[in-house]
């Protein structure tokens, strides 16, 4: 009855979700996402919890109706077995069974998740207490991407600020990410200072950023859109106010947007030569010296 | 004492104190009685798990709506930290720790524990660590904050609390070893004559392969803390990568310890709930050497999955498949488990006094908790729940319906046979219908949560967020008020009421060793090994 009830309600929040993505109150499922391996992963995760509803049906049925009906105000007399090797048996390799089943497409999917061969476009992401630098390698671009001072003032202490009426309260940065639709996108994961973990909810990828490690993964978003995600690994303080944001465009559009993102660097380099190599305009504190020792990780 | 002991005779033993204990409180700070230290153990653990909930209560109160209202972000790690801290080895673990130490000797038939004077000390020690860790909190920079799985290098930012954060662990490991010293020393020496080891039961079973678990990992944990220390303090690079050290390193030795750790918490209350059922349905445990297998083969394959607590470090394809596979293993083993308690069920007589419907509670909630485990096995799935309040769900599914309310479940079991009076049956069926309606208010939204996308160890969150957490923070402080009925019913009881008979439950006559003794349980018991047929 409970799930039921959970699924009306789970209806419902669906609806609302299609109408006011900014608002998606009571949600109660993963989603989809808008990359192959994220519906892959979706799949997965549904598959895996059918099957543990079903089991779960199967086994609170039983304890239920033991619990209903071999009851001693009913008159039950206890009967006096306490062995029973062909149901231990059966119970034991039908779950063996089960398991199998479930590790086939989930050993399918790890591999197509850790093949990050065919990169067309290659982004280093490094954590910073509390903010992501994003380097696009190839085109010698990067810049500092940190919480929207919108968020960033309603989120202090008593700011008296209703967090309602900011827009992605929380989950909007001043310069996001920007990659092209339907491109294979690596992203090589490191740190400089802690650990953090870099994670878009909509295109089923999280992984740590360490210091000393570069880690990758990849995605190919197949959906023009903006898309949010948050530090999933407590790096301090701040480790809440520092979130993802990755805008996906027409190839044409980001184009446009690393050409003038170019065109300001050079602008920036030009009159202070001095300060080249330092691509950001606010680097305070970044500690540049720990991520001179880089462990490859790939195996 | 000679270590030659043959089991059988308990008779060589010198009483000094013959008449019952001493007066005061030189009795409790001197005591060498296992049941004066196994009543510390449990008290001790039932303060903690006040002082970590009220921390609970206060994450749960700045989570109440989006937006910070209460608390600095700082110290809303430090709460997250410490609350977990004091919960797994201030409260849960000194909690089974006091029921083997109150019960074991009862269930073998010995007159004490092996090791009298460590088992005092080992009590003592606990509470210099909790003192050390409580007192972390008023230190300069803050209390420890980096959670309580302690990662470098944020572990490394942590102020003065440091060093004390550590101490803390070392002396609550050392106390823990000692504990399963002496519990394993016990069972193998102290069992009365015709006691064989297929003939224990299975609450002092599950102990016995605890007891091996905290010996093999709390000196790892150690070894990892105190390179944390030398990392901070002696310019040792153990865990930093600018030094040629690794901080992932510290990840593989933390959860070699803290996947065991979590079956150190979770076996002693299979044993609990393989006391409680057959009692109460008036049948024999289904399946007992299957039983007692399925705890042995859990207990190895802990040693065989911790990296599954870190999936998204970025391993090798082939160490997350072996994980993945070893991980979803454990799944076979507990299910046995879970088939027997309900075989035992079946064509029993049942009874629901206070201490089955917390063993029932324990059969369904664990068992969501077993769900969400299994899913989260399958690494690539794991890669969106990772660190999300997915996880959170998950293991307070295991350690809270599951764990705590076993140890719940224990203390309705035999409060009568250490107080000797009836607890208020009506008080603690209130305490148990508000725990479980309160429990799965606070816990089962947090899948939602985690699912929707929200990380954990935020303390604040997207306004999306906000009903279920709404949700979650009511059933936190429903559940944290019905805990003091649970202390009403205890003082209560201690006080008196109706005299309970010698094996206070209709069904566990002839179930044991402990009913065999009067209620309450005197001072020195089996001064004389019983003979077990």
């Amino acid at each position: 009855m409970v799930k039921q009830a959970f699924g009306a309600i789970s209806a419902t929040a669906l609806a609302a979700l299609w109408s006011a993505p900014a608002a998606a109150a009571w949600t109660l499922n993963l989603r989809e996402g808008v990359t192959e391996l994220s519906r892959e992963i979706y799949g997965l995760h549904m598959l895996i919890l059918w099957i543990c509803v079903v089991i779960a049906v199967a086994v609170f049925g039983v304890m239920i109706y033991s619990i209903a009906t071999f009851r001693k105000s009913k008159g039950a007399v206890p009967a006096d077995f306490d062995h029973n090797t062909k149901a231990e048996i059966i119970w034991t390799v039908i779950p063996v069974l089960i398991l199998v089943a479930m590790a086939v497409p989930a050993a399918r999917t790890l591999v197509k998740i850790e093949d990050t061969r065919g990169a067309e476009l290659t982004v280093k992401v490094t954590g910073y207490q509390w903010k992501w630098q994003y380097d696009y390698v190839d085109d010698g671009v990067a810049f500092f991407s940190t919480l929207s001072s919108a968020s960033n003032e309603a989120r202090q202490l008593d700011s008296g600020v209703d967090v309602h009426q900011v827009e992605n309260y929380l989950l909007d940065v001043d310069n996001p990410m920007v990659v092209p639709v339907n491109t294979k996108v690596r992203v090589l994961v490191t740190a400089a200072d802690v650990i953090h973990n870099w994670w878009v909810p909509d295109f089923g990828m999280k992984k740590d950023a360490i210091p000393g490690y570069i880690n990758e993964l990849w995605f190919r978003a197949d959906t023009v859109g903006t898309y949010r995600g948050q530090c999933a690994e407590l790096c301090g303080r701040d480790h809440g106010f520092m979130p993802v944001v990755v805008k996906v465009v027409e190839q044409a559009e980001y184009d446009t947007w690393l050409a003038g993102q170019k065109a300001a660097r050079q602008a920036a380099a030009t009159p202070a030569a001095q300060t080249a190599g330092a691509a950001a305009p606010t680097t305070t504190n970044a500690n540049e010296t720990t991520t001179t020792v880089l462990v490859a990780n790939a195996e | 004492m000679s270590a030659n002991q043959t089991h059988g005779h308990a008779a060589a033993h010198d009483h000094h104190d013959d008449h019952g204990p001493a007066k005061g409180i030189m009795r409790w700070l001197t005591t060498t009685n296992h049941k004066d230290i196994g009543t510390m153990y449990l008290i001790f653990s039932l303060i903690m798990f006040f002082i970590g909930g009220s921390m609970a209560l206060v994450i749960r109160a700045e989570l109440f709506m989006p937006g910070m209202q209460l608390v600095d972000p700082g110290f809303f790690n430090t709460m997250t930290t410490v609350h977990a801290l004091i919960m797994v080895f201030g409260a849960v673990m000194p909690a089974t720790v006091g029921l083997a130490n109150w019960m074991i000797p009862l269930q073998v038939g010995a007159p004490d524990m092996a090791l009298p004077r460590m088992n005092n000390f080992s009590f003592w020690l606990l509470v210099a660590a909790f003192s050390l860790l409580i007192l972390s909190l008023f230190m300069p920079g803050g209390g420890p904050a980096a959670g309580w799985t302690l990662y470098p290098p944020l572990v490394l930012q942590t102020g003065d609390a440091f060093p004390l954060a550590i101490f803390a662990i070392h002396l609550a490991g050392a106390s823990s070893i000692m504990g399963a010293i002496n519990i394993i020393v016990t069972i193998m020496n102290l069992r009365a004559p015709g006691m064989t080891l297929l003939k224990m039961p299975l609450f002092t079973w599950t102990w016995l392969i605890t007891a091996y678990l905290l010996i093999a990992v709390m000196p790892v944990f150690a070894g990892a803390v105190t390179m944390l220390l030398t990392d901070h303090f002696f310019g040792t690079t153990f865990f930093a990568a600018a030094g040629g050290g690794d901080p992932v390193l510290y990840q593989h030795i933390f959860w070699f310890f803290g996947h065991p750790e979590v079956y150190i918490m979770i076996l002693p209350a299979f044993g609990i709930v393989s006391e409680i059922i057959p009692t109460f349905s008036r049948k024999r445990l289904f399946g007992y050497d299957a039983m007692v297998y399925a705890t042995a083969s859990i207990a190895f394959l802990s040693f065989i999955v911790w990296a599954h607590h870190m999936f998204t470090v970025g391993m090798p394809l082939a160490g997350t498949m072996f994980f993945m596979l070893s991980t979803m293993l454990i799944a076979v083993p507990t299910g046995v488990k879970v088939f027997n308690w309900t075989a035992t069920m079946w064509k029993g007589s049942l009874t629901f006094e206070p201490p089955m419907l917390f063993a029932l509670a324990f059969l369904f909630l664990f068992t969501i908790g077993g769900f969400s485990g299994l899913m989260m096995a399958i690494a690539p799935v794991d890669f969106q729940y990772h660190d999300t309040y997915f996880i959170v769900a998950h293991f307070h599914y295991v350690l809270v319906p599951g764990a705590v309310f076993a140890i719940m479940a224990a203390v309705y079991y035999w409060l009568p046979k250490w107080t000797g009076y009836m607890y208020d049956m009506k008080l603690a069926n209130w305490h148990f219908w508000t725990s479980t309606v309160f429990v799965n208010l606070l816990f089962f939204p947090q899948h939602f949560l985690g699912l929707a996308g929200m990380p954990r160890r935020i303390p604040d969150y997207s306004t999306q967020f906000a009903d279920w957490n709404m949700v979650s923070s009511i059933g936190a402080f429903g559940f944290g008020l019905s805990q003091l009925i649970f202390v009403w019913v205890i003082i209560k009881c201690a006080k008196g009421g109706t005299k309970a008979s010698d094996h206070v439950w209709e069904g566990a006559y002839n179930h044991g060793l402990e009913w065999t003794v009067p209620s309450p349980a005197p001072y020195h018991t089996f001064d004389e090994a019983p003979v077990v047929k």
